[in-house]
């Protein structure tokens, strides 16, 4: 804890504008509060929550070594939430609302970066920044530096309104409908603290697209996603939006549906609000996994949703801020430094310049202007490239920087005569790599390095292929080059893996009594068309072999492609099977006494372990029946996959509810030798010994994977749809991942007998 | 003055790889190698003039750096301490010293890596505790003039950087 958090409120008087600066108060007093045991620690959890100060892995006092599970012995008792000691450091969410920022902000975020954390700044997948290993008593003296530059931590994380994200090329885009920055800025400091938005169950994203055809806003994936559209209407172009709701990734991902071909825009902010109401409403609240919106409008249907929509709307007493944005929306309207310029053909660049020229420079829908990328390996930058970045920034544009979602920051309204000399600056500065949004522009979440829920190191395995595909990136033919590569270290998908050509998301397996570290390989998402179609898993490959199985795909498909086939289409018409087939032998793993480096994580030098699992009494070469029968399953949900693929949705579902079926005998084997093989008898059985022993539970999910095997048992005589039997694979895929890690903590535990 | 920030500058040898510092950190957390709690180990590697391999500590953290492209072992108090500033600034430096001479004699290091002590840079993480200013950098010059024998010192870096003396040994 810094000795001088007490003096920034003094040192900051003024400079904070109400009611922030009353907020920030407040928490720190609920900081000290907490310190001194008078909170409820689920009340201050929240409370720290909703100011984006989030935890981080191990904070509740446990890492395994790679020898032995230690105790991490903190100095000051208490914790900050539950099972989350005071102590432990955390990470500090920071909203950048449509990735936004000015110079000014930058050098704070560097300042802070350099003061609390351990010198990095990280970009987010949806344009915020994260700075982690952060002290929660440092956190008000940390909040009012941004907020003395005009930046809230407010609803960072926690059950509220996210960041509201844009594409970063909105305004200078050549395909944009209109530029969307003033809606989202509106749109953001609307719901931001509104008391409509503050009784969610879950948390809730919005993303503003400029267009319908490019990815750059991912507008499909998200809770609310606003498309920039136009129609004539009595002879004048009015502006409005192509209107989706319910979208989103996670667990079992869903397209958002559309809400609303055109949306006035006097209507965006009314009917948010009301889409906020009705969720806040109707939206679960004790089960967090079946919490966010989508389940919602799922649970009711589209129209009933539509109309409860509707019929609040028009209950809502007029808020002025509704349309009073729109008589000045050239407030956002940015100015370019200096005069356009064109780039001058010299004889002699400099090295690197044509390359990145190549992969990093956007020419602007304004003559003369360029957009430049500065591609941020991981998403990460230091104190010192912040500061040369805003060097970079004052010198050659007006303030006029944004984050991506793919992890990247863009300098808009660079006179392109000075793209030369600002590729020099950020050369220097480390900040010239070229590559960006190719092949070797990996985005990754946190995973195992910070986030608490990881399963895999996502973050070691982008480094390695980032590593690997930069060196290639120049000789490689453009079919690949332009591929994308997203990674999640679990299921819960913040890496965006869905939408990716080659997506990964973190798993485990066991071989031998050891735990293994493994990657779904998930391919054929489509990031176009604002993530326009999901991917699907074919199989798990081990983490140290997902480098050689992103070889082998990519070479496959340069080989085999037609013409002008884009990768999607070339996944559709080679089939799954033949996908699977293209991996199947690198699924395999080498003995632990043979091959140690694939029980070892990438970046990492422990002997990998889910949680405290360590070599359980198994260890050694035999090999449970139980790995067989879960390979079964998975082999079961593939099946499910191709049948789907055939157009054959209830034989789909049969194989993904069997394949569940199947997982839960195999585990209730591990309890109990004999048990009839009927479907109601493994389901009763399943409930008791794995689901109310909450053995079965997944430390984070709880029971939402045991939830899905009970109600596709249930249900398992109705008919279905695509759409359903798609979940149900999915959902299947899950539970057969939940049973492999269930079956990881039973090895933990002495066999009950019961019969 | 609090929160100091030490930087031994370090020389790579024919085999040094940066990464090695991965397996030496976590060796470190196993056997309890500092007096002091040590959480985890973050690779940086992948930045340009970055962090490098972090070990990552509750009062310090320690780290192979490569910020401003110079390799060398970093040392950062983040915690507050007691005592004086003359106290905490040997705090720093002795455990600076102590992770230099420990890394040195890994197996991974051995004869790979060295630090000769010749150039150190001491900042305060702290802007508000040290704004870098004249009168700061004197009041750290002078204090460190009573803790660190026989080097001159200097007023480094650019106005927004930490406050920051770079130690030179007066040979
Ligand atoms: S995908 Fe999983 S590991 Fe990655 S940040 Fe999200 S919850 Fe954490």
């Amino acid at each position: 804890m810094k000795a001088s958090n007490s003096l920034w409120k003094q040192k900051l008087a003024g400079r904070i504008a109400e009611p922030l600066a009353s907020e920030l108060d407040v928490y720190e007093n609920e900081v000290a509060l907490r310190r001194q045991g008078k909170i409820d620690e689920k009340v201050f959890a929240e409370t720290r929550l909703r100011r984006g100060a989030y935890g981080q892995r191990y904070d509740n006092g446990q890492r395994h070594d790679g020898i032995t599970a230690r105790k991490l012995e903190f100095p000051t008792a208490g914790t900050k939430g539950p099972s989350t000691l005071w102590d432990a450091p955390g990470m500090q969410r920071i909203k950048i609302p449509y990735g936004g920022m000015n110079a000014e902000q930058i050098e704070v975020m560097a300042e802070l970066a350099e003061e609390y954390s351990d010198g990095i700044a990280h970009i987010t997948t949806r344009q915020d920044f994260q700075l982690h290993f952060i002290h929660i008593e440092d956190t008000p003296a940390l909040m009012r530096r941004l907020a003395a530059v005009g930046i809230t931590t407010r609803e960072a994380c926690g059950n509220s309104v996210r960041n509201v994200t844009a594409c970063h090329l909105t305004g200078v885009c050549r395909t944009q409908t209109f530029d969307v920055t003033p809606y989202a800025h509106a749109l953001t400091y609307f719901l931001l603290g509104h008391p409509d938005c503050q009784d969610f169950g879950r948390k809730f994203k919005i993303a503003f697209s400029g267009c319908r055809t490019e990815a750059c806003g991912l507008a499909r994936m998200h809770d609310i996603g606003a498309v920039a559209a136009t129609r004539e209407i009595d002879g004048q172009v009015k502006r409005g939006f192509e209107f989706y709701i319910g979208g989103g990734l996670g667990t079992v991902p869903q397209q958002a549906r559309l809400f609303e071909e055109f949306l006035p825009e006097e209507e965006l902010l009314p009917i948010s609000q009301s889409i906020c109401r009705v969720f806040a409403r109707l939206g679960e609240k004790k089960n967090r996994n079946t919490a966010r919106l989508k389940f919602l409008v799922s649970k009711l249907g589209l129209d009933e949703f539509k109309r409860l929509v509707c019929e609040d709307r028009k209950t809502l007493t007029p808020d002025p801020r509704w349309t009073a944005f729109l008589s000045d929306l050239g407030t956002h309207d940015e100015a370019p430094l200096k005069p356009p310029s064109l780039l001058q053909i010299a004889p002699v660049r400099d090295p690197g310049f044509d390359e990145w020229y190549k992969t990093n420079v956007y020419s602007q829908r304004q003559g003369g202007y360029s957009t430049v990328t500065v591609a941020l390996p991981l998403g990460d930058i230091t104190a010192d490239q912040l500061r040369a970045l805003a060097d970079v920034t004052r010198k050659y544009v007006k303030d006029t920087v944004r984050t991506t979602v793919e992890q990247n920051m863009v300098l808009r309204w660079v006179s392109s005569g000075d793209l030369p000399a600002v590729y020099r600056e950020l050369k220097a500065a480390g900040l010239g790599e070229p590559g960006a949004g190719t092949i070797a522009d990996v985005v990754s979440c946190p995973g195992t390095d910070t986030c608490k829920l990881g399963i895999s190191s996502s973050r070691g395995l982008s480094g390695e292929l980032r590593w690997r595909l930069a060196e290639k990136q120049f000789v490689m033919d453009e079919a690949i080059r332009n591929l994308r590569i997203k990674v999640s270290g679990c299921f819960n998908s913040c890496g965006q893996h869905h939408v990716a050509d080659l997506g990964f998301y973190g798993v485990s397996r066991n071989k031998g009594g050891y735990t293994v570290p493994h990657f779904q390989v998930v391919l054929g998402g489509q990031w176009d068309n604002n993530a326009g179609a999901y991917g699907l898993a074919i199989g798990a490959v081990p983490s140290k072999r997902i480098p050689d199985t992103v070889e082998r795909i990519t070479g496959r498909y340069l080989a085999e492609r037609q013409t002008g086939e884009r990768f999607q289409a070339w996944i559709k018409r080679i089939g799954k099977a033949a996908c699977k087939s293209m991996i199947d032998d690198l699924t395999a793993v080498p003995a632990h006494d043979t091959s140690p480096e694939f029980y070892v994580d990438w970046a990492d030098a422990r002997e990998y372990t889910i949680g405290d699992i360590g070599i359980g009494e198994c260890a050694g070469e035999v090999v449970n029946p139980i790995d067989f029968q879960l390979a079964a399953c998975e082999r079961e949900t593939f099946e499910a996959q191709l049948a789907l693929e055939a157009g054959d949705a209830a034989r789909a579902r049969m194989l993904a509810y069997e394949s569940m079926l199947h997982g839960a005998s195999a585990l209730l084997k591990q309890r109990m030798p004999m048990f009839s093989d009927d479907p109601d008898q493994v389901a009763g059985l399943f409930r008791e010994q794995l689901v109310d022993t909450q053995l079965f539970h997944d430390p984070f999910a709880g029971p939402k994977f045991a939830h899905y095997f009970l109600k596709a048992h249930e249900r398992r005589n109705e008919a279905v749809t695509d759409t359903r039997a798609h979940q149900l694979i999915e959902e299947a895929q899950l539970f057969i991942e939940a049973s492999h890690a269930c079956y990881a903590r039973m090895r933990q535990q002495p066999v009950s007998t019961k019969a | 003055m609090q929160h100091f920030r030490v930087k031994v500058f370090g020389r790579a040898a024919e085999g040094f790889e940066l990464h090695q510092a991965i397996p030496v950190f976590h060796r470190w957390i196993q056997t309890n190698a500092l007096p002091e709690l040590l959480i985890d180990v973050a690779d940086y590697s992948h930045v340009p003039g970055g962090p490098g391999v972090l070990l990552a500590g509750h009062d310090s953290h320690y780290g192979l750096d490569l910020r401003k492209n110079r390799l060398g072992l970093l040392y950062i108090r983040r915690t507050a301490q007691d005592g004086s500033t003359a106290d905490r600034l040997r705090s720093a430096l002795a455990a600076a010293r102590a992770a230099c001479e420990k890394l040195v004699q890994e197996p991974e290091f051995a004869g790979k890596l060295s630090f000769d002590f010749d150039e150190i840079e001491i900042s305060v993480n702290d802007r508000l505790l040290a704004p870098n200013i004249p009168e700061s950098y004197q009041e750290l010059a002078d204090e460190l003039g009573a803790v660190l024998d026989g080097y001159t010192f200097r007023h480094d870096g650019e106005p927004r950087d930490l406050l920051t003396v770079l130690a030179v040994r007066a040979h």
